[in-house]
């Protein structure tokens, strides 16, 4: 019988903290992404109580979090997603799929800010604020999850680039501080 | 240059791609002649001033969009959703 080992997408990269700030896995959660069929948005949003997340916005759910994901999508995070969401939308558990980091920390938004086009200031992002953006040269979702807190997803292929680019920009904030 | 993407707002160029004239949504019906169908695929108006374009949000929301541009100033007039163009219901 094959002994599979239970490995993290970032296992051996992380935790690192450089110049103050700090960048860690966050633990595996379930994923589920949901993609409402045409016509079925509103059923959909009410089965989650009306709580269904419009761009750019995140939503407590019971057990977890929706996170905006894109054009007519969100990712249910924390919890499985009922099978009776199948009526409504395209529902495709994807667990082992992504990469989880959080980057946090005083200095944090000064290291996204090398990395990322988005407007991180407090007036343009705020907290549970969600965007698809890039990170380098790299398609994420970045959530601020506190005033100095973001966790970002990658594809969980490009882990180790993930957490390479990251650690540059840290070093490179680091480097610049007095 | 930067596009107000109507779901992301507006980010810069390099989390764009660019395809072409957004006529390409307007397909020809089945019954088309071959002319039609020649003109579709191959004839396209290169006008100095505002034209329709199909750009795509790969690096954000993953939507297709219809940029209205000035090909003379690069300026930006409107930003839709390509599911909402005139040219994709035509
Ligand atoms: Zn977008």
């Amino acid at each position: 019988m094959i002994d599979l080992k239970a490995k993290s997408a970032c296992e051996g990269l992380l935790p690192i903290e450089i110049g103050g700030v700090k960048l860690s896995e966050v633990a595996p959660a379930e994923m589920t992404l949901i993609a409402p069929y045409r016509g079925k948005e509103a059923a959909l949003a009410k089965a989650f109580g009306g709580r269904w997340p419009a761009a750019g916005e995140t939503a407590s759910v019971e057990g977890g979090v929706l996170v905006w994901f894109g054009r007519a999508q969100a990712m249910l995070i924390g919890t499985a997603a009922p099978t009776t969401l199948a009526k409504f939308a395209a529902v495709t558990e994807q667990s082992d799929a992504w990469a989880r980091v959080l980057l946090e920390g005083a200095g944090a938004r000064d290291v996204l800010a090398r990395l990322t086009p988005l407007d991180i200031r407090d007036t343009a992002f705020a907290v549970g604020q969600t965007a698809r953006t890039e990170l380098f040269h790299m398609q994420v979702s970045i959530t601020r999850v506190s005033k100095d807190a973001w966790q970002i997803i990658g594809f969980r292929s490009m882990a180790g680039t993930l957490v390479h680019d990251l650690q540059r920009a840290m070093k490179g904030v680091a480097a610049r501080a007095i | 240059m930067r596009i107000a993407c109507p779901l992301c707002g507006e980010r810069d160029l390099r989390e764009f791609t660019y395809k072409g004239a957004a006529l390409a949504l307007a397909y020809p019906s089945e019954a088309a002649s071959a002319q039609e169908w020649d003109d579709y695929l191959h004839n396209r108006d290169n006008p100095a001033g505002p034209t329709r374009e199909l750009w795509y949000h790969g690096s954000g929301c993953t939507s297709w969009l219809v940029v209205t541009r000035n090909t003379v100033t690069h300026e930006i007039l409107a930003v839709e959703l390509a599911e909402n163009a005139e040219e994709a219901s035509a």
